[in-house]
């Protein structure tokens, strides 16, 4: 096995477009278990670690533009205010030492359902830049997942970074896990409402072969929901929503839980979310007015 | 001077520094705290290979046959060894000699091992592994431990004719045990099936409340962090030198040196650094298959498992089936019990008999009831081989005997406490087997303080409510508050501690003093596995109040001293503990001889007023007689060593008859009580224990820091055994072999305890104590889940409470 360590981005890249069978590395706290459990022998590994522009990030016009390799901690320092969701998320995963590695670039090459960092990215209607000697594109989060751990991403890409939109509303994100701490999502979920633009956004993660959302819980919260004074919503209209949510899930029976517990779970957790969002969203226009 | 002369022999509350009754560190803290701490699994030896283990990838398939060729043809490959290079005995055994050392003819579960090979590098090693041809014949699991219990039918795991015979054990089928007990009544009817039947009719009209329920207590693991390693070193003799992490030295040595077809003596064993053990060590796991090839290849091997390994690699606990049933008078008082407990213990017997033996004479649990019949069964299946873990046998049946009176109370409109007060046992009660408790058993005491300990504060009274570490769930945000209901639960469970029926357990200690820098200096010498539970520290802490010496050295624990038995069943302190205590009796003795032999003693004053004290010799009338470095004179100088070795048994106990279950099997009962509090989100079916409070009597404290570690740690494995601690078993294959899916308690799962510790001395025991680590692992399971039943309103029958069951899926 090859051990690569590019210190610039453009080496970070051309030596992704000499190895596309290699396997890059930032954090370490996936790849480095497959390998110690024998699970992958890649021809190469690519530390990205020494790659500046990977660990930075900024305000890039009306977004945040976080570089793939910031680990969860700096996350949680610092964009709790820009980008809620993904900070709640980050807080959610493993435990200190894990969260001082693990990234969301990580997250997005292992592209497990369970990763935490999706449903926010889905909710949030986040971009994800991918660079390549080629040149760069960005993908939206909701083109990016396609199928059980495959994703948009060529062979010749590094992903660069992920693009928020500033938050313009509420923002949720919850996980269901067996244990207080350091667990693996059994599912989990994530709600943005965007004022401005009047959307509503889901992700729904571990509850199907790619992170999912509810584009129908999203249309019918648009229409339902009061965008003006965010007045509650009626008992029917946040049960329709959850069992929306729900019904968009396509969970499997598995060692962590039953499909039909993940259902249930998430139409709890849409209803919460919403309810939290809708209080959120008053204390906001009160404010703003 | 006189009062000072009687603390040192009599009481704990030493005047030697970091004596009994002290909290002095421990040796190997630090160590461990910084990382430094050298475990098994980081020996290392020039030119060592590295070992690796092929594994059966089918719970039950026969062997067509074995090619290791390939593997073989591998650079770097220094062997590859089978059931064919078994130089001796192919079969091993903890008590029963039913495990192939390399699995012949059949595989009975998945992850037996089939081949182990030896390479330069662990990789190499592993691809070796890969090249190795195995044709297996796949059958059909044995995996349904009901009817494995009561199937004729049911297919055997174990070929007939091809086991060891025990009588005593009622084998039959795939039965390793059936333990029936039975009192009262019952005792009386015991030959009928028909009479049976006729005093239980009777006795349920007797009742006015009768509670019948199935339990279940799911395969738990020891979850241990320290994987199986350790490292195999050819010697000159012909022998072998093992460093190993294991839990019996002695019994090691007793199972592997038939198997390399050596004398024990030639098959010497180390203890190296201990990751935990909970049980999971007394079977051994790589010490044969490292030992044959280091014999093979004439180079030092060392085997780690990795962590998925690890949970093919030991034995678990037995996952138990039971159905109870219960009747009571209007004022709660018990009138019978009927108990089946069918415990599964998977491929090979390991613990099973024992584990039967526990499970059937606890089998209903600290309460006098007059009319009992129990039957217990240990059975043979496909699954993975469950033994040894903390609290065998006693757990399981806790789980089911405490649910019952928690459901009788509800029944009756009585507080769990109350209705357990009523029942409670206390000394001189006799336990369904007819042993009577022969040692202070406060058990009323234990549940009216239990109660009476001051309420964790309402969520409401908290500083920040909305702090997500104080709810159900976590940091992961699942509930603000919504769902959160609060439930208050208690458990009590009687633990046997030391080993039962019939064995004769013993320890031995050999204890030197000598002279060294002009001060006395004792080094204590035994073969006791420290596991991580401090009887390291208890070693010296007795040398130190016994011999009034303060620099104590603990010699590496190996064969080149007597047994000290198993560091299991809360045993040690009480027997290596009690070993050490008469050895430095000896010494003592020697010291006080050799100061007569030179006329210091004056002759009218008895040993019993001599003492020794501040590195003194001591007299009660005339103080000090002599310091010991005049009298035993520098070692380094021709001065004179003092070494005793002596070893310790236990009061003998009696085997249970196999009809009636009766006979006095246990050597001393412990006992602790739990009271949990717990929110738990009723709609998602999240739990979070706001409170673990523990009464537990330990007899004498000899270290308080420790002890309260114990109790920690076993409420903390109990809680876990009550949320989320279960090998997944499907079909004889475990769905969960990580520590990602299998699920350990964190610091924000595990409450603060409030630990009230009594002190009631048993008269049998050394310095009056009673074995510690095992009592708290019973009651917190049954106390937390009695809790979420009471926060939720569901009978909740299997341990772990999984969110289904909360939220009333169906599984």
């Amino acid at each position: 096995m090859e051990f690569l360590r590019p210190s610039t981005l453009v080496e970070a890249l051309e030596a992704r477009s000499a190895h596309p069978d290699g396997v890059p590395i930032m954090g370490g706290t996936d790849v480095m278990v497959e390998l110690n459990f024998d699970k992958r022998r890649p021809s190469a590994l690519i530390d990205l670690t020494r790659v500046p522009e990977l660990t930075e990030w900024g305000v890039d016009g009306d977004r945040t533009r976080l570089g793939a390799g910031v680990p969860y901690t700096r996350i949680i320092e610092h964009l709790s205010g820009r980008a809620p969701a993904l900070a709640k998320a980050s807080r959610s995963v493993a435990s200190p030492q894990i969260r001082n590695r693990g990234t969301v670039g990580g997250n997005l090459g292992g592209a497990s359902p369970a990763g935490e960092a999706h449903p926010p990215l889905l909710a949030t209607d986040a971009e994800i830049e991918l660079a390549s000697v080629r040149g760069t594109r960005r993908v939206r989060a909701r083109d990016f997942y396609l199928s059980f751990r495959t994703t948009a991403l060529r062979p010749d890409e590094l992903i660069t970074a992920v693009l928020l939109p500033e938050a313009a509303g509420p923002q949720q994100f919850a996980k269901i896990g067996t244990r207080n701490a350091m667990v693996i999502a059994v599912t989990s979920f994530s709600l943005a409402l965007d004022s401005e633009r009047r959307a509503v956004g889901t992700g729904i993660g571990s509850a199907g072969p790619t992170p999912l959302r509810s584009e129908a819980a999203e249309e019918f919260l648009e229409g339902e929901f009061d965008w003006e004074d965010g007045r509650p919503l009626s008992e029917a209209v946040v049960r329709r929503f959850g069992e929306l949510v729900a019904s968009a899930s396509r969970p499997i029976d598995d060692q962590r839980g039953t499909a039909e517990y993940r259902r249930h779970a998430l139409s709890v957790m849409a209803r919460r979310a919403l309810s939290w969002s809708v209080t959120d969203y008053r204390k906001g226009s009160a404010r703003c007015a | 001077m006189k009062a000072t002369t009687k603390t040192v022999t009599t009481d704990l509350s030493s005047t030697t520094k970091d004596g009994l009754g002290a909290s002095p560190r421990r040796p190997d803290g630090t160590l461990k705290v910084t990382g430094e701490f050298a475990y098994s699994s980081d020996l290392w030896m020039e030119g060592m290979l590295w070992g690796a283990t092929l594994r059966s990838p089918h719970p039950h398939a026969r062997i067509l046959g074995i090619d290791v060729t390939e593997a073989l043809r591998l650079p770097g490959v220094e062997a590859v060894l089978t059931h064919e290079d078994v130089p001796g005995a192919k079969r091993y055994g903890l008590e029963y000699q039913d495990q192939p050392v390399l699995a012949f003819d059949k595989v009975r579960y998945k992850g037996e091992a089939v081949a182990v090979v030896a390479a330069d590098h662990p990789e190499t090693a592993r691809r070796a592994m890969e090249r190795v041809r195995v044709d297996y014949e796949v059958l059909p699991p044995v995996s349904d431990s009901v009817r494995a219990a009561h199937d004729p039918e049911y297919p055997l795991v174990h070929e007939e004719g091809t086991l060891p015979v025990h009588e005593e054990y009622r084998q039959s089928g795939n039965r390793v045990r059936h333990q029936p007990i039975r009192s009262g009544d019952f005792a009386a009817a015991a030959e009928s099936e028909e009479e049976r039947l006729r005093v239980l009719e009777r006795l349920r009209a007797e009742a006015d409340a009768v509670v019948e329920t199935e339990y279940e207590v799911g395969m738990q693991d020891q979850a241990f962090l320290g994987p199986e390693s350790g490292m195999a070193v050819p010697a000159e003799d012909g022998g072998v030198d093992l460093y190993v992490a294991t839990q019996w030295l002695h019994v090691d040595q007793k199972q592997i040196a038939p198997a390399l077809g050596l004398p024990q003596d030639k098959v010497r064993l180390t203890l190296a650094g201990v990751g935990g053990a909970f049980g999971a060590r007394e079977d051994l796991s790589m010490q044969i298959h490292a030992a044959m090839l280091a014999l093979r290849t004439g180079k030092p091997v060392k085997f780690v498992y990795n962590r998925e390994e690890s949970f093919y690699g030991h034995v678990h606990r037995h996952p138990a089936k039971m159905r109870f049933e219960h009747g009571a008078r209007a004022d709660g008082t018990l009138v019978y019990a009927t108990l089946e407990i069918i415990v599964d213990g998977g491929a090979y017997a390991s613990a099973t008999p024992a584990v039967v033996g526990v499970a059937s004479s606890l089998g209903i649990g600290p309460y006098e009831v007059p009319h009992v019949m129990v039957d217990a069964y240990g059975v043979y299946t496909t699954n993975p081989p469950c033994g040894a873990m903390r609290g065998f046998g006693a757990v399981q049946a806790c789980f089911g005997y405490e649910s019952q009176m928690d459901k009788l109370a509800s029944e009756l409109g009585m507080h769990p406490v109350a209705l357990r007060v009523k029942n409670a046992m206390a000394q001189g009660s006799r336990i369904i087997t007819g042993q009577e408790i022969d040692m202070p058993l406060p058990m009323v005491e234990m549940l009216e303080r239990a109660r009476d300990l001051p309420m964790p504060v309402e969520r409401t009274a908290l500083e920040d409510p909305s702090d997500q570490r104080t709810l159900p769930g976590g940091v992961a945000g699942t509930t603000r508050g919504e769902g959160v209901v609060r439930g208050v639960g208690y458990g009590v469970g009687l633990k046997n501690l030391c080993f039962s029926e019939g064995f004769d357990d013993y320890s031995t200690a050999r204890v030197r003093m000598e002279i060294v820098g002009g001060e006395p200096v004792v080094l204590v010498h035994t073969a006791a596995a420290e596991v991580g539970q401090g009887l390291v520290t208890i070693k010296g802490q007795i040398a130190r109040t016994e011999l009034g010496v303060e620099r104590v050295a603990i010699a590496p624990s190996d064969t080149q001293v007597g047994s000290a038995g198993s560091s299991s069943a809360s045993r040690q302190s009480y027997m290596t503990g009690g070993a050490v205590k008469v050895a430095c009796e000896a010494v003592r003795e020697s010291v006080f001889a050799l100061a007569r032999e030179r006329g210091i003693v004056p002759s009218e004053a008895a040993d019993a007023e001599l003492s020794l004290v501040g590195g003194k010799v001591v007299s009660e009338s005339a103080g000090v007689l002599v310091s010991l470095a005049d009298l035993l004179g520098e070692s380094a100088s021709g001065g004179t060593v003092v070494e005793e070795t002596r070893e310790h048994h236990h009061r003998p106990t009696e085997v249970l008859d196999p009809t009636l279950g009766q006979g006095a099997s246990h050597t001393q009962f412990g006992m602790c009580v739990h009271r949990a509090v717990v929110d738990v989100d009723v709609d998602l079916g999240l739990v979070k224990v706001v409170a673990l409070d523990a009464v537990q009597d330990v007899g004498k404290v000899l270290h308080p820091q420790q002890l309260a570690g114990q109790i920690q740690g076993g409420s903390a494995q109990g809680l876990g055994l009550a949320l989320t601690e279960e090998i997944q078993v499907k079909d004889s294959e475990i769905r969960n072999p990580s520590f990602t899916d299998y699920l350990i308690p964190t610091i924000l799962d595990m409450p603060p305890m409030r630990i009230d510790v009594l002190e009631h001395p048993d008269p049998h025991a050394p310095y009056g104590l009673r074995g510690a680590g095992e009592p708290p692992t019973l009651s917190s399971t049954p106390a937390i889940v009695a809790a979420v039943r009471a926060a939720t309103g569901r009978p909740l029958t299997h341990a772990p409470v999984r969110p289904e069951d909360i939220v009333g899926i169906e599984l």
